[in-house]
């Protein structure tokens, strides 16, 4: 294999790791705070490349404005899903509340189903995105990059809320002891919005971009790019959010490397990449940059 | 100050607080003392909204604050120091004092506050940097009340702050106690070791399974021998 093959996939990892880590942050924050892995949040990322579909076929609004539409509604639907399906079981037994993601999962899906119908939808792409950069003799689609700096602006607004602002402090305090966070007049459901939100609104920008970069949109796909962007959080230690960015570039990397260099088993990518989690699971079941866990009481 | 009329608190089916009443009156130190699950802790609980009164009024300057949301009372003055210190030990020494003074935004103010505090605990300020988590026990009670006192209350509530403690930190903490009080803060202390808290006291109540079953002040309970008997270990 030449360099210039190596050099080649290293973006594609790249970008593609990108994107599970703009996906993974919502499962990790949400985990850090409520003890809940959100299974809704593939359906999340799901819903944002549709809006900006519409946004632009119906409203006609321009493709800029309709992003950050999208963005903006997709952050409201994360808020609405925990006002409505978590926030009424937050004393209830951890098991209801994880049933009730499955159960809003299952809703977002069906009513994407319904309302966008079931057949696939051409994604719309400004022009700019299909331009392919030539740097010697790799090739590289704009969006590839798009991804990486667009992900990379948004995960330094990130750390900077998280570990900057009072909201951000708030947000680590909930997350080891929600009571003592409320005698200090933390206000628990509007910190716990605002975490929905940012979890909700990178899920969008990375449906986006994984709309500009997979130009197909369809009700399901936010399925495997969910679990993926979760085993991302689980290989970074869930909880963590500088674990989960690790943990998605790593297995973009991961992933488009296994299929470059074993091609012949590149069907086989997606068991590949559940293998991994499994190997974490029994070997380092608090991932790379997570704590042993302790049980809350 | 505070004032508490025949409080009820219910856990399930037991009765935890069988209508308690009690005063803290303006710029003193009270305690209450009792044995172990007399219900002190539920008390300071329930005057925090971290517990609901089943039954009762809990009454701030003639306000009634009884199971208001708990981040609305240290809104209004009141800091819980809660038993076990609880610090937030993913937080640096800083963020702790921060997190202490969340409801306030007067920047300078906070800072100003975080000196002085600092200037009450100096080994914190040696150690502004360090996670909460890797302090002593005796660092992070420290701690626990400074945070408590960022919030800059008018009454400041102490659950059982020496437990645990070496007994020279339990003399440091109790002075202490004295210092924060001659600044004109209400101290509402909860103690089982009696004979501290009754040495600083102006007043104070003894809680027997949820009733406050004898009070006075510091001295003559001091010299009572029903609590000679009980508490103090005599
Ligand atoms: N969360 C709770 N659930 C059930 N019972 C409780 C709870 N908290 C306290 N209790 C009960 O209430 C009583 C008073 O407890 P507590 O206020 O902690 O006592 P103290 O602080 O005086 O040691 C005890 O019988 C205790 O078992
Ligand atoms: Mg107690």
């Amino acid at each position: 294999m030449s360099l210039n093959l190596i050099l080649q996939n290293l973006a594609n990892g790249l970008s593609l790791g990108s994107l599970y880590a703009l996906i993974s942050i919502g499962y990790t924050m949400v985990y850090g705070i409520l003890r809940l892995i959100n299974f809704a949040h593939g359906e999340i990322f799901m819903l944002a490349p549709y809006f900006l579909y519409y946004g632009v076929l119906i409203f006609h609004l321009p493709w800029w404005a309709s992003f950050l539409v999208a963005i903006l509604l997709t952050a409201v639907t994360g808020i609405v899903s925990e006002r409505v399906a978590y926030r009424p079981l937050r004393e209830a037994p951890r098991i209801s509340v994880l049933i009730s993601a499955i159960g809003v999962s299952y809703f977002l899906q069906n009513l994407a189903i319904v309302v966008f119908s079931g057949i696939p939808k051409s994604f719309h792409r400004p022009n700019f995105f299909k331009t392919i950069f030539q740097f010697g003799e790799i090739r590289i689609q704009s969006t590839l990059i798009a991804s990486v700096i667009v992900s990379t602006i948004f995960l330094i607004i990130l750390i900077y809320i998280i570990y900057k602002t009072k909201t951000g402090l708030a947000m680590r305090s909930i997350s080891v002891d929600i009571e003592t966070s409320r005698l200090m007049g933390v206000n628990v459901n509007r910190t716990i919005s605002f975490t929905f939100a940012i979890g909700s609104a990178l899920a969008a920008v990375g449906g986006i971009l994984w709309g500009l970069r997979f130009p197909q949109i369809y009700p399901l796909m936010g399925m495997m790019p969910g679990l993926k962007a979760f085993i991302a959080a689980v290989v970074g230690g869930i909880g963590n959010v500088p674990g989960a960015m690790l943990g998605g570039f790593l297995l973009g990397m991961v992933e488009i490397l296994y299929v470059a260099f074993l091609p012949a088993l590149s069907g086989y990518r997606d068991a590949f990449v559940f293998s991994i989690l499994i190997l974490i699971l029994l070997f380092r079941p608090e991932g790379i940059l997570g704590k042993k866990v302790q049980e809350k009481v | 100050m505070l004032k508490i009329e025949n409080l009820h608190v219910y856990f399930g089916g037991i009765h935890a607080l069988k209508g308690i009443n009690f005063d803290v009156p303006e710029g003193k130190i009270i305690t209450l003392i009792g044995a172990n699950g007399a219900g002190k802790s539920t008390t300071l609980r329930t005057i925090c909204s971290l517990v609901k009164a089943r039954n009762g009024k809990i009454k701030l300057k003639d306000e009634e604050i009884t199971n208001i949301a708990p981040e609305l009372i240290v809104k209004r003055g009141v800091a819980l120091i809660p038993e076990g210190r609880k610090i937030f030990p993913n937080l640096t020494v800083r963020e702790n004092l921060e997190i202490g003074a969340f409801i306030r935004s007067d920047r300078e103010g906070i800072t100003k506050d975080r000196e002085w505090v600092c200037e009450l605990f100096p080994r914190l300020k040696e150690r502004l940097w360090q996670k909460g988590g890797t302090l002593s026990g005796g660092e992070q009670q420290m701690l626990a009340v400074a945070r408590g006192l960022m919030s800059r209350p008018k009454l400041l509530m102490l659950d059982e702050p020496s437990l645990g403690l070496a007994p020279l930190l339990v003399k440091e903490i109790f002075e202490i106690i004295q210092r924060i009080h001659e600044e004109g803060i209400t101290v509402l202390l909860v103690e089982q070791n009696a004979f501290a808290a009754l040495k600083i006291a102006d007043y104070a109540y003894v809680l027997e399974t949820g009733r406050v079953v004898l009070q006075g002040t510091g001295q003559e309970l001091l010299g009572n021998d029903q609590v000679k008997k009980a508490y103090l270990g005599e």
